[in-house]
């Protein structure tokens, strides 16, 4: 290396430690010939960067250089054989693919490899050749899909049509009381197989959207039901919206918000062994559109004794 | 084959607690012996590269891990590559490996 180390480094002649420790490392992380394996130019700039690097962070070295008393060239080590010495060899395999992972069990050389190799260099994911290098059947490979349905369908169960997108259509046909996060496994429907392998499955993983106003817990909905001041007195017959369809329900007199009501199997409907959930019904008391009649009666009514619904938190205060 | 005080003594600036902190989180192997760790030439390779990794390219503790599942990966599929070309240059007649050549320079250009 004859360079000027200074160019090397792109620092200029009066750079301080810092600036040029810096610009190493911007450099180094560049090059590194580790980071760079089989890229002749990366080595080569490296060597130089180090080299120059050696001489410029080292005070007497720097010194003797400016001053002209040696040259850049007699500085140049031979960089260290380097990591990439060994993991480009057989010996690499130590730290091959995935060895961290748990579950990973290190299989040595696999026609599959190939293949995938062949479908990167020729961009179609099973190329002629690759399959040409083994015979052995191959089971296709499972695809995973997913699929958004509504809440009611997902209790209820459904038909669906899902198009893939190499434009395929899959008939997927869910069955009552999916959740969330659930997946279907289509047998077949997935990849093909080769050389007398059996296709691979469509997995699809179900996303149910949310309701409007029913949650679900487990086989059981909930539902806050808001009631009228006087349905709330009086009590009476008021329509519940069920996932099986609204359902007529008497509400107690002297009900209150917070109430809950239990219509008994009327929440998940039964499926797969499982019995049908309850639906419980909370009520809310809303005061909605008031007339003067209705104000007149309040002015002149007085809440019976020990009405203050506000009590508990004045003794806690 | 070397002890964790030998390595330590070899690459400048390396602690016992850092490798041990290393093969704990896996980014090194070793070989028990004798009671201790051993550590084979390309260890000691793994452990250099993450040390320069560590403090000439400020790869802090927590990226370590993700730089070198990428290098891995990197490896192995020059070692892929590798034995893809072994395998051509033992079964494939000359002609068509030129062929072969020439096809994926075209795909290049």
């Amino acid at each position: 290396m004859a360079d000027d180390p200074y160019a090397t480094l792109g620092v200029a002649r009066d750079a301080s430690a810092g600036e040029i420790r810096r610009a190493y490392r911007k450099l180094a992380k560049q090059h590194h010939p580790d980071l760079n394996p089989g890229n002749k130019a990366a080595e080569d700039r490296f060597k130089a960067i180090s080299a120059a690097h050696e001489l410029l962070s080292d005070p007497d070295k720097r010194g003797r250089f400016d001053r002209g008393e040696i040259d850049a060239s007699g500085q140049e080590r031979a960089p260290p054989g380097g990591y990439r010495s060994y993991a480009d060899t057989s010996e690499g395999e130590r730290y091959g693919g995935g060895w961290q992972r748990e579950d990973f069990q290190h299989e040595d050389w696999h026609p599959e490899d190939l293949e995938d190799l062949f479908g990167m260099f020729s961009g179609r994911a099973q190329g002629a050749q690759g399959a040409r290098q083994s015979n052995a059947p191959r089971r296709g490979r499972d695809a995973l899909y997913g699929l958004t349905v509504e809440f009611l369908d997902a209790l209820n169960g459904a038909a669906k049509r899902l198009t893939l997108p190499d434009g395929r259509t899959l008939d997927v046909k869910v069955p009552p009381g999916m959740q969330d996060g659930q997946t279907m496994r289509l047998r077949g429907q997935g990849g093909p197989g080769r050389n007398g392998g059996s296709a691979g499955d469509a997995l699809i993983e179900i996303h149910v959207a949310p309701h409007r106003f029913f949650r679900r817990e487990g086989q059981d909905i909930r539902l806050e039901l808001p009631v009228t001041v006087k349905e709330a007195v009086l009590g009476g017959p008021v329509l519940v919206p069920t996932p099986g369809g609204k359902l007529r329900a008497t509400i107690p007199a002297g009900t209150d918000t917070g109430k809950e009501l239990r219509l008994r199997g009327r929440g998940v409907p039964a499926h797969g062994g499982q019995p049908a959930g309850d639906l419980y019904v909370t009520l809310r008391v809303v005061v909605g559109p008031v007339d003067d009649a209705f104000r007149d009666f309040l002015r002149g009514w007085q809440p019976p004794e020990g009405a203050d619904p506000r009590r508990d938190m004045e003794e806690s205060a | 084959m070397i002890t964790l005080e030998t390595l330590c003594v070899q690459v400048r600036g390396l602690r016992a607690e850092d490798v041990q902190r290393w093969i704990a989180h896996e980014l090194i192997r070793a070989e028990a012996q004798d009671g201790g760790y051993a550590f084979n030439d390309i260890d000691v390779a793994r452990v250099r590269l993450i040390v320069e990794l560590r403090d000439e390219m400020q790869v802090n503790e927590e990226a370590l891990p993700v730089v070198l599942s990428l290098l891995d990966q990197i490896y192995e599929m020059r070692r892929q590559m590798r034995r893809v070309r072994a395998a051509l240059d033992e079964t494939v007649p000359g002609d068509l490996r030129a062929e072969f050549v020439r096809r994926l320079r075209a795909m290049e250009s």
